[in-house]
């Protein structure tokens, strides 16, 4: 298949590997800052194939992961309202809230969908103009534009019983929080979606600030090795800057009509990450001129202030400070089936992507 | 339990699915034919043996690309029957329709079943009619149950009793076919690919393949949960792991393209006309050879082997070299985000 095929191949992904093992020396740990890349890492069995001195650790770019409880109970008690129907990406069901999950909901009755985009939403309030649809709004660069466009559709068409339930946030602020933190990285492998939108621009502070490379990256196992091969080169070389790998798909100055949506339908504010706390100017929220389709205002509820499981480690997983397999729950109060933390029900989840394809 | 109530989830095929039959239905019907949890129960009725099963088919849409509902019916009962390695001789058939379906498209459902019934050899002998409100089910919902005789020899099939590290594992073609095709047919997929469903009844090949080897060590249909499925469950419990190779595992490009854009893995969607076959290492070429004789099995391909180390799990060796486990998910496969 094109565009697939050549990415996997085999005496490709040899070479790659044997140059990583011949310039490697010194040990080096890099962060996947994309669930989409821990979840490739994993599936293609790349850690399998590198040198020991090379550590790949998780970070924190799973949408589903870092979404606070809070927002899952706010869905809840939407869902519960009689004249509203929940509109998701399907990873967000599962996800336990304080007492439920929106999966456990729809078992009750609750009517809640699950689509592949915001536009479905939009057409899903077109048709159901006596209810209120809400689409759930998780992810970063990457979804949000969608986000943005089906706010703009809504206000164009006057669908007015369209809303947005935004938790939306924005990438780079958290790679620098998690090395203000102290997080111990030599690298970072960018996520490839978000800096499509994005353009490396954001990456350029990370680089020079922390003296991180910092290297786009695609998804299959051509790109991802040649991302890792980068990274040590400029490791071992003592240099630090922004480089795309997958300049197939990414350009510098990123998507400019994305980037424009963004900016017309959304405001940065201080947001809440799951592990990593508050951080400033890093969610996304509706500008006030679209606060007619903003759930948070028109459709205000009281939500207390939520529970986290004990025990669970998922916030020192998304920092990358431990592997999943630490986790005391891992593998045994909490699996795929019954996961007690975001990390395991998302399959961009470090710990799902480590139950799944390793076990231990 | 997992939940106080039952989830979407607990029909997957997978784990939930496993969990709530041990430990609900097995707690409560427990018997020693039941225990086995083979594709269709063995049952020895005055010296002769018989295999019996029954299944229930809910498809939406009814009517898919490649079949509808009836076919499915016809076709996976008779292949529980043939992984098991019976004969299919007659099948039951229960319909539950709602009110105000088409009588047309009723019909159409019950000329497939009669024209599927007539090229796998079964007679259809028994039935029952029930229509409730509208509502109450979507559209149609079918039970079939179905028995075959079983020969002594072949009894040992569906348990894989004989299975020794060093047989090896063949799947009959390209996997991942019906769920694509589901997908694709559900409205709220705007992807039009030509994936037709694999719907079919394998017991004339089975049967030639059962003729052509008598090392043939276990057989099982990769239905709702998957290649990937039957293959942990193969493993599940065993004192032998099951190694698999990505790259022998056909695959439609159509079917690779749909799983890449929406993040599924195909190893874990649906078949109705798959099945799982080990087999001793000396009968493996000639069971291919049968195998890719037939219409539903030309693309049959070696695709594993049963190993002696990684007791109980199954590890690939991935295109690229590296290796990984194959775990049985949770519950349905859902889009990735992004």
């Amino acid at each position: 298949m094109k565009y697939i095929d050549e990415y996997r191949d085999k005496t490709l992904t040899d070479q790659l590997i044997r140059s990583i093992r011949s310039l490697s020396v010194k040990d080096i740990v890099l962060m996947e800052v994309c669930g989409g890349h821990t979840m490739a890492i994993q599936k293609f069995g790349i850690p399998s194939l590198l040198p020991s001195n090379i550590r790949l650790v998780s970070g924190p770019g799973c949408p589903v992961c870092v979404t606070s409880r809070k927002f899952i109970d706010t869905a809840i008690s939407y869902c519960r309202m009689p004249d509203v129907i929940i509109t998701t990406f399907g990873d967000l069901i599962r996800v336990p809230g304080s007492s439920s999950s929106l999966e456990k909901e729809k078992s009750t009755g609750a009517d809640i969908r699950i689509v592949y985009s915001p536009l479905m939403a939009v057409e899903t309030a077109k048709q159901n103009p006596k209810k209120k649809v809400i689409f759930l709004g998780i992810g970063f660069e990457t979804t949000s534009p969608t986000s943005a466009i089906a706010i703009l559709n809504a206000h164009k068409a006057g669908i007015k019983n369209f809303f947005l339930l935004s938790s939306h946030k924005v990438m780079p602020p958290a790679m620098a929080a998690l090395i203000d933190e102290g997080v111990r990285i030599n690298g970072y492998i960018c996520p490839g979606h978000v800096s499509a939108i994005t353009g490396t621009g954001i990456y350029e502070p990370i680089a020079r600030k922390y003296h991180l490379g910092c290297v786009v990256s695609g998804f299959e196992p051509v790109d991802l090795l040649q991302t890792i091969l980068m990274l040590v080169q400029q490791f071992e070389s003592g240099e630090a800057k922004v480089e795309i790998q997958y300049n197939r798909f990414v350009k510098a100055q990123g998507n400019i009509t994305a980037q424009k949506a963004l900016q017309e339908v959304f405001l940065l504010r201080d947001d809440w990450w799951r592990g990593l706390g508050v951080i400033p100017q890093s969610g996304m929220m509706l500008q006030p001129k679209y606060n007619d389709h903003d759930a948070d205002t028109m459709i205000p509820v009281s939500v207390p202030e939520p529970v986290e499981p004990k025990g669970c480690i998922c916030g020192e997983i998304l920092k990358g400070l431990k592997y999943p397999k630490e986790c005391k729950l891992f593998g045994k109060a909490c699996t795929p089936a019954d996961p007690v933390g975001t990390c395991m029900v998302s399959s961009e989840g470090a710990c799902q992507a480590y139950y799944k394809y390793n076990k231990s | 339990m997992i939940s106080d109530k039952i989830l979407l989830n607990h029909g997957s095929g997978g784990k939930m699915t496993h969990e709530l039959i041990s430990s609900l239905f097995m707690k409560y019907f427990d018997n020693p034919v039941l225990r086995a949890q083979t594709d269709s129960a063995i049952l020895n009725i005055d010296s002769r043996l018989i295999a019996f099963t029954t299944d229930s088919y809910v498809v939406s849409p009814v009517f898919f690309p490649g079949g509808n509902i009836g076919k499915l019916a016809v076709c996976g009962t008779v292949n529980d029957l043939a992984v098991s390695g019976a004969k299919p001789l007659y099948l039951s058939c229960g319909f539950i329709i709602e009110e105000g379906l088409p009588f047309s498209e009723l019909e159409d459902i019950v000329k497939t079943m009669a024209a599927e019934a007539a090229s796998a050899g079964v007679l259809i002998v028994t039935g029952d009619t029930k229509v409730v409100n509208k509502g109450s089910c979507d559209k149609i919902f079918i039970n079939t149950a179905g028995i075959g005789r079983l020969d002594e020899n072949r009894k040992d099939i569906s348990t894989g009793k004989g299975i020794i590290p060093g047989d090896k594992i063949i799947v009959n073609g390209c996997v991942g076919n019906h769920g694509a095709a589901i997908l694709c047919a559900r409205n709220s997929v705007e992807y039009y690919s030509g994936i037709l469903s694999d719907c079919a009844s394998l017991n004339t090949m089975i049967e030639n393949v059962l003729q052509i080897s008598k090392k043939v060590k276990f057989m099982r249909d990769a239905t709702r949960g998957g290649l990937g499925t039957v293959l942990c469950e193969l493993a599940e419990k065993k004192e032998f792991g099951v190694d698999l190779t990505e790259s022998e595992i056909p695959l439609d490009e159509s079917v690779r393209g749909l799983c890449e854009i929406f993040g599924y893995d195909p190893l874990f969607m649906a078949n109705e006309g798959k099945v799982v076959i080990v087999v001793a290492s000396e009968d493996a070429a000639k069971v291919l050879e049968t195998l890719q004789a037939s219409e539903t099995g030309k693309d049959a391909a070696v695709i594993g082997e049963i190993s002696s180390t990684h007791q109980g799990l199954v590890v690939m060796i991935t295109g690229i070299g590296g290796s990984r486990l194959i775990d049985m998910p949770a519950g349905e496969q859902l889009p990735r985000i992004c």
